[in-house]
């Protein structure tokens, strides 16, 4: 079954419209690129999926259930924002996600946190920026999630940044879980997905498998992207 | 191994023709255990789907096998080895030969030019 599944998904601000109409199905075990320009509707998608934001029509369901208490511990999502307080210290951090999500893997972070060096005392705003997106990154992903929603994982971080960023998404991949990764960086992601959604102004323009539509176009996915969306 | 995925054509399969040159080159040698599957996505920067499905063809290929628990090796069978190496020439002539046909050689100027290359280096092409 699909872990996520929109039909007909509309959000409107007001008179703004930010989704129209959306179908789509993502099942487990896939790493889905959700690529469009700036304003077209990646966040709003994300935030519907995990309850942030309520469809103006339509619906979206996680694992065939609407966002609520119980999705959220199915979903492990990643702002497009830093959202953690940056007082605390990193060790505090792998505390305060341990209480909140049961399916979180100290270990596992702790492992991943040693690889970068970064010292678990430290305080979060003490950090690089670089470092500050990975640990968030690496608390994302050392949850056991059904769906992890990724919104701009590798926006404003260094090429070094992005390779670790990359490195642990495959590294936690998971074939029970589905990652949705939200960006208009393609270049630099699209060797790691498995499927490519491309969104244009709230609506869906192509849902493919990434070496399909490289195998049919005898394009890269970026240089399709470049073609479709050319200003 | 380092490689090579510049963005044309489906990943996997140039993943098939990355590991094929490593076994021609014997990057990896004969009879050698493959990096696992996660392993070989992560040193290639690609999803772990695209690695099993670049092995899955390797294999159907017969120059990987599979050993239940123990992982994938490359086939130790020398022929075999021998027969790729011999396809990814012919591979790389017949691209050659497209290449310098469409400059407007002949077979004959082709060879007679392979025979006795000058010297392009240095940037001094237009001296003649």
């Amino acid at each position: 079954m699909a872990i996520l599944k929109c039909a007909g998904l509309s959000k409107r601000y007001g008179k703004v419209s930010a989704l129209e109409g959306l179908d789509l199905a993502v099942e487990p075990g896939r790493i889905v690129g959700l690529l469009g320009p700036n304003g077209s509707g990646k966040t709003t998608l994300i935030k519907l999926a995990n309850g942030l934001l309520r469809p103006s029509e339509g619906k979206v369901l996680i694992d065939g259930r609407e966002p609520g208490v119980e999705s959220k511990k199915l979903v492990s999502y990643l702002p497009e924002r830093a959202c953690l307080p940056e007082w605390m210290t990193v060790q505090g951090l792998l505390g305060f996600y341990g209480d909140f999500y049961a399916d979180f893997d100290r270990a596992a972070a702790t492992d991943m946190l040693s690889r970068l060096e970064i010292d678990p005392k430290r305080k979060l705003k003490h950090l690089s920026k670089g470092n500050r997106e990975k640990v968030q990154l690496i608390l994302v992903m050392s949850r056991k999630a059904k769906l992890y929603l990724l919104d701009e994982p590798i926006g404003g971080v260094d090429p070094a940044a992005r390779d670790f960023i990359l490195g642990t998404i495959i590294r936690s991949y998971n074939p029970e879980a589905a990652v949705i990764i939200s960006t208009h960086l393609i270049a630099d992601v699209e060797k790691v997905l498995d499927d490519v959604i491309f969104i244009s102004q709230g609506k869906l323009l192509l849902n493919a498998s990434a070496d399909d539509l490289r195998e049919q176009r005898g394009k890269s996915v970026d240089e399709v992207f470049r073609e479709v969306f050319r200003c | 191994m380092e490689w090579r995925l510049d963005g044309e054509g489906p990943i996997w399969a140039q993943m098939v023709e990355n590991v094929k040159r490593g076994i021609v080159t014997g990057a990896y040698g004969p009879g050698e255990r493959l990096p696992a599957v996660r392993e070989m996505a992560l040193e290639a920067g690609v999803n772990p789907n695209t690695a099993q499905r670049a092995l899955t063809e390797l294999e159907r290929q017969g120059l990987v096998y599979a050993q239940r628990t123990a992982g994938r090796f490359v086939t130790g069978d020398a022929g075999t080895i021998e027969r790729l190496r011999r396809e990814l020439a012919d591979g790389k002539v017949r691209a050659f030969l497209e290449d310098m046909e469409a400059l407007g050689y002949s077979r004959e100027e082709i060879l007679s030019l392979i025979r006795d290359p000058r010297d392009v280096s240095g940037g001094e092409r237009h001296e003649a």
